[in-house]
């Protein structure tokens, strides 16, 4: 795993809630075009990392290298737009929108058109419409859940539902991709649907970052795996030797 | 999959519908003059409400956001209007100058009032906008001294109509042969507004603004972490919203002759927004249906529960007025409770499915 | 300084006012997240029912001072079961619909009961019957009445009881759960519904006491008076933070003393080029101004967003 270039530098982040300290001055690097995973046991702080990634929290100290650059994380979509999508643990859809509509969504920091293009409905307009209703279309034919597009996003089953937030996130051309525990509450067909498609993901480009409670998932699919235990990071190192470290035996044993 | 452009089916399905509404569009005004011009001045009234609500349904139908205030940007349109076309100052601009100058002042203030609030909560805006309303009424009422601006609670008066040439909107004139009296060439104005805001309205609603829009209603969080900046696309509404309140009020002060606060109260404001969420917020002809029961809601229970009550009980027990308004509450009440996206809500989606498996 | 030390006095009986109502939009906001329109006319009704009372009572023989005690307290009774049945009925359904649901249904309640007002009491300005012998005290140049002291010494008095209530009864405390964490508070035990009912009844008891506190200061009532009252004790809860009671009690005084200030140096202020008919306009102003610079209020805490 040697000679990688960085895309991801996470230096010293810490976030405090009141007087308890969620995240403790927490670094961690990521290399582009890995699958790179952040486990630890419940409250651990992995989502509240992710929050404070993705600019729905503000960290405390400490910041964020993206891409060479520091992340001014003050607001979610500036980090949507440097390039860093997320899903959500509890599944956020556009409920009373379609499959494909909640896509073209994902289109909109990547297209331009205004009030006035919508009204006058100029030829540069329904180009852009077309454009983006053809990406929506093949990023839901890439996740797999096509023959859903029409769909209300609320009656999708919820394998589904996990995988057109995935579709969603794509859709905003992200360099690093965050899931937030995108396995909870999948069967085993459907873990193994998605380890598949996380890892075309991954070759298609792009770097993913994996919060997971599915341990076997982890170990199976990512290069390296980051340890949080407490807000503090114990442990980051490919998955064979974090198996085998004793303070993250510890951590899910000794709770 | 051919989303959006599923637009030009419809004329062609809908092509006798559309003629049948045109044609009693063109009806109505020499129809309503058989009972009097009076007739015609409510239809125009409908008319311009179907224009206001549909302007804000952009804010509270689309964006999901509560603007209590929406009366004040109408004041801010009417005002300028008066003030730069009327012996007030003596100044006389044509309409066609002043109504792009009120959309854009009240586009302004909209501005102004929804960028330091729609970073917030939601009930935050309601609270700030209805406040708003109140201030700008209360500025309309005492700024007559010590330099008098707007004349204050008698209001401005003589407002020119709205003239092109020398054809003038006040007079009854002959086309084609056709006597068109004032109020019917105001209904022909009206109505070309208001098809230009129910266009705007379409296009917006299936455009990457409105999916934004309907994004942000869903999820705000969602919406931010799909690249949304919540805050200007809630402001582009806000303001939107703002500017069409603007031109109505440019026309009701041409149209009128007169303004005075007493137009612009807060119970303005409700009614407008009334006949959004009663309609079917954010869905086209329930807004239209909407305004154009609200408006002749009051007319039906001058004509008609007068004379009721004085039958049934020899007298006026409740006066017709606060009939009104309690008709309305209790009907926002009970919309909210058993219908609440309104009396004809959305059946867009059925429509999409059906055409989707064609 | 006259002047200066007469407004100050002037502005705690109204912010003293305020507060009260302040409190009332407060706890309910703290516990469910809405702002309960409805609530200013709550206030307007009480005053309404108490200058019934009085009036029906004032030939009657007995003392003053009882029957605005008796004009008081059915005032304060009537407005429980009035706050009781605005959450059972119009709130209470519709606790899972999406935000603007209730507060349009706000906006209808307080249409309805505005209206029902002007039938049942007109459409006129009423005269409050003065029950208190109004006697006028000199201080260092300014002056005040028995009427003002009456009204700061009861609203303390029952804004310390409401705070005790709050801090050490089981109730309180089930409220102040609730206000937390419906869900945690709901797996603990507390009976949420019982906790928002009780909300609104003393919220709308200690809005028919400063209703009854405005009749007898301006000595005057009419069916629209809780529309503006109601919008500058919502301002002033939010000033103060809302959701937080002790908020809504500094941020109510202290709107109140703005206000009055205001009204009285506005004129110096602008060159006589705004007079006092511009009273109103501070309120909204200072709402805006704290929305723009500190949207979670003087006092409040700084809640995250809700991720």
């Amino acid at each position: 795993m040697a000679e990688q270039p960085t895309l991801l530098a996470a230096r010293e982040v810490a976030k405090h809630f009141g007087g308890v300290k969620a995240l403790h001055d927490v670094s961690l690097t990521i290399h582009r075009g890995e699958i790179y995973g952040l486990i630890g046991p419940n409250g651990a702080g992995k989502t509240t990392f992710f929050n404070c990634l993705t600019g729905l929290y503000r960290n405390e100290s400490g910041h964020f290298l993206f891409d060479g650059v520091k992340l001014e994380a003050d607001a979610p979509h500036k980090a949507a737009e440097v390039g860093i999508a997320r899903t959500f643990q509890n599944i956020r859809l556009f409920g009373n929108m379609t499959a494909i509509e909640n896509v073209m969504v994902g289109r909109h920091l990547r297209t331009r058109a205004g009030v006035f293009g919508a009204i006058s409905r100029n030829s540069a307009t329904r180009a852009e419409e077309a454009a983006i209703a053809r990406r929506a279309d093949e990023l839901l034919h890439y996740v797999g859940i096509h023959e859903r597009a029409h769909d209300y996003a609320r009656h999708l089953s919820y394998g589904d539902q996990r995988r057109l937030e995935i579709a969603r996130a794509l859709a905003t051309e992200p360099k690093l991709l965050a899931l937030d525990e995108p396995a909870a509450g999948m069967n085993g067909t459907e873990t193994e649907a998605l380890r598949v498609l996380v890892e075309g993901i991954r070759r298609d480009g792009v770097t993913v970052l994996l919060i997971e409670h599915d341990v076997k998932l982890v170990m199976g699919l990512c290069d390296r795996v980051a340890v949080l235990d407490y807000g503090e990071k114990i442990c980051e190192d490919v998955p064979a030797v974090v198996q085998k470290d004793a303070r993250v035996i510890e951590a899910y044993l000794g709770g | 999959m051919n989303g959006p452009s599923t637009k030009h089916p419809y004329w062609r399905q809908h092509w006798l519908g559309l003629m049948l509404v045109v044609g009693v569009l063109l009806a109505v005004p020499f129809v309503a003059a058989l009972g009097g011009q009076a007739w015609v001045r409510i239809a125009n009234f409908a008319i311009l409400y179907v224009f206001l609500a549909l302007g804000l349904n952009i804010v509270v139908g689309y964006a999901g956001l509560l603007d209590l205030g929406y009366v004040a940007f109408y004041a801010v349109g009417a005002y300028c209007y008066a003030l730069l076309a009327s012996p007030h100052f003596g100044i006389h601009l044509p309409f066609w100058v002043i109504l792009p100058c009120g959309a854009a002042l009240a586009c302004l203030f909209g501005v102004l009032l929804g960028a330091p609030t729609l970073k917030l909560r939601g009930d935050y805006l309601a609270i700030v906008t209805l406040g708003f309303g109140e201030i700008i009424r209360i500025f309309m009422n005492n700024l007559n001294a010590p330099i008098n601006i707007t004349n204050g609670a008698q209001g401005i008066t003589l407002i020119d109509p709205v003239r092109i040439g020398d054809f003038s909107f006040a007079r009854t004139s002959t086309v084609f042969g056709i006597a068109i009296s004032g109020p019917q060439k105001y209904y022909f104005l009206l109505v070309a507004l208001a098809a230009l805001v129910i266009v705007v309205n379409i296009r917006l609603q299936n455009s990457r603004i409105g999916r934004a829009w309907q994004a942000i209603r869903e999820d705000e969080v969602a919406a931010k972490a799909c690249g949304i900046n919540t805050r200007n696309i809630k402001l582009l509404a806000f303001a939107m919203g703002a500017s069409f309140g603007g031109i109505a009020g440019g026309v009701f002060a041409a149209m009128q002759g007169f303004v005075s606060p007493e137009s612009f109260s807060l119970m303005e404001s409700i009614t407008i927004l009334a006949m959004v969420v009663l309609g079917g917020m954010g869905h086209i002809p329930g807004v239209i249906l909407g305004a154009i029961l609200l408006t002749g809601l009051p007319e039906a229970l001058r004509y008609g529960i007068e004379p009721l009550q004085k039958a049934v009980f020899g007298r006026m027990i409740i006066d017709p007025e606060s009939l009104r308004m309690l008709v309305f509450g209790l009907a926002l009440v009970l919309v909210m409770r058993f219908r609440p996206a309104g009396l004809w809500p959305s059946s867009l989606r059925r429509r999409e499915l059906a055409e989707a498996t064609d | 300084m006259d002047t200066l030390l007469q407004q100050l006095i002037n502005g705690l009986t109204l912010g003293a006012v305020y507060a009260l109502v302040a409190l009332g939009y407060t706890m309910v906001y703290g516990i469910i997240g809405l702002i309960n329109f409805a609530h200013g006319e709550v206030v307007m009704i009480g005053t309404m029912v108490a200058f019934t009372v009085i009036v029906s009572l004032a030939g009657s023989g007995m003392p003053p001072l009882l029957i605005l005690g008796i004009g008081l307290l059915v005032a304060v009774v009537a407005c429980m079961v009035l706050g009781w049945g605005l959450e059972r009925v119009a709130y209470r359904p519709l606790r899972h619909a999406p935000r603007l649901t209730p507060l349009i249904t706000a906006i209808g309640m307080s249409i309805v009961l505005q209206n029902i007002a002007m039938i049942i009491w007109g459409r006129n300005y009423i005269t409050f019957p003065p029950m208190i012998d109004k006697q006028i005290y000199e201080f260092a140049g300014a002056s005040f009445t028995n009427v003002q002291v009456a009204i700061v010494v009861l609203a303390a008095l029952v804004m310390i009881g409401l705070t005790y209530l709050v801090q050490r009864t089981r109730m309180g405390m089930a409220m102040r759960a609730t206000a937390q964490n419906q869900h945690v508070a709901l797996l603990m035990g507390v009976d949420i519904d019982r906790v928002i009912a009780m909300a609104f009844i003393i919220g709308s008891a200690l809005g028919a006491l400063a209703g009854c506190m405005v009749g007898s200061y301006y000595e005057i009532a009419h069916y629209q008076m809780g529309f503006m009252l109601g919008l500058k004790a919502f301002t002033a809860a939010v000033l103060g933070g809302i959701g937080n009671m002790a908020g809504a009690m500094a941020g109510g005084l202290l709107l109140g003393i703005i206000e009055a200030l205001g009204a009285g140096y506005i004129g110096d202020l602008t060159g006589n080029f705004l007079g006092s008919h511009y009273q109103d306009i501070f309120a909204f102003m200072v709402l805006i101004v704290v929305l723009m610079f500190r949207p979670s209020g003087l006092f409040g805490e700084r809640t995250g967003d809700r991720a």
